[in-house]
């Protein structure tokens, strides 16, 4: 079956702008799904408010477009009520960091099984480019015309801190790659975190001089590498991709339905 | 079929093809890509790459057979 057969073509072309990082996800996320053999209504897919939510419009899965910051809420929802599904929640940067900021750090405590994908392109694009709280310090934006001074959060070390049990990081240029970590996380029984790094050529490379789609992803080739490479050690500076957590812990589903059985016993 | 092709009405011509196809196969004309089948190599990058889903390769059979064979 060919990724085509995945989607809902009478929506094509997308709405994303030309080079857009959501659409490079969306083609090897859907590579992923097509390898793995999963039916595409075993999946469900999960999302807010934002361009990257725009993903479940466009595939041809069980979906739901719901509130800004609480398609985690609705995806633990649907979780809990049809354990049988893979539920696959793609978010944006201020979709998962701030609005959904509380969502977020609660589905990583509870270790739900759910795969968040967070789309990070470090600025709100949809709404014209404002500064996200992954944007970081000395980032332009519309609403930073002489830099931002806000710190940024670190999803990894958030959602690790937060309990999460799979948790990884990559970029839009790292397209195997991307394919790798997703198969592994969709696969993971319990909540799993995956950052990509994609370009937003229209207002982040634009705001920042980092130039086009092209150049965009030749700074995410450049200023990241695996963890533990002979690159990172030369330059310890650089963002580190790859795994960073990956624990089996208990899960909340199942959990839950220990729970209910005790309960349905002692009565 | 075709083994390669490139859907133009997805197509929005970012380049990103163009720039990252290890065998320089494919260029811009007016605003989408065009590919050049006597320097393609099949490799598959673009079909990763493309952001707008207009790329597609279909694999030889015998690719196909090996696989299932391995």
């Amino acid at each position: 079956m060919a990724v085509q057969a995945l989607i809902r073509q009478r929506f094509f072309p997308h709405l994303w702008c030309p080079g857009c990082g959501h659409g490079i996800v969306l083609n090897n996320l859907l590579r992923v799904i097509d390898a793995e053999g999963h039916d595409p209504y075993s999946l469900c897919m999960v999302s807010g408010i934002g361009c990257s939510s725009r993903i479940s419009g466009y595939v041809n899965f069980h979906t739901m477009h719901t509130m800004h910051g609480r398609a985690l809420a609705c995806a633990t929802g649907i979780k809990l009520t049809k354990p049988h599904l893979k539920v696959i929640v793609p978010m944006g940067d201020g979709d998962a960091m701030a609005i959904g900021g509380n969502h977020f750090i609660h589905a990583c405590r509870r270790n739900i099984d759910l795969t968040a994908i967070v789309l990070n392109n470090r600025i709100y694009g949809m709404t014209g480019g404002q500064y996200s709280p992954l944007s970081g310090p000395g980032i332009f934006a519309t609403t930073a015309p002489y830099s931002s001074i806000d710190n940024m959060f670190d999803t990894v070390k958030l959602a690790s801190g937060a309990g999460a049990s799979f948790v990884a990081r990559t970029t839009a240029f790292h397209v195997r790659e991307i394919q790798s970590i997703l198969k592994k996380a969709i696969a993971h029984k319990g909540f799993s975190v995956v950052e990509i790094l994609v370009g937003c050529p229209t207002y982040f490379g634009r705001k920042n001089k980092l130039g086009g789609q092209v150049e965009l992803m030749e700074h995410y080739r450049d200023s990241t590498a695996p963890i533990g490479s002979k690159k990172l050690e030369e330059n310890p500076r650089l963002v580190q991709r790859g795994i960073f957590v990956e624990e089996e812990r208990a899960e909340y589903c199942a959990e839950y339905a220990r729970i209910v059985e005790g309960a349905v016993k002692e009565q | 079929m075709e083994a390669y092709t490139i859907n133009a009405g997805w197509c929005k011509g970012c380049g990103i093809c163009v720039a990252f196809c290890p065998k320089k196969a494919l260029c811009l004309r007016g605003d989408k890509a065009v590919h050049d089948p006597e320097s393609c190599v099949l490799c598959g990058m673009c079909e990763l790459y493309c952001p707008d889903l207009a790329i597609r390769i279909d694999k030889p059979a015998k690719r196909a057979g090996k696989e299932a064979g391995a």
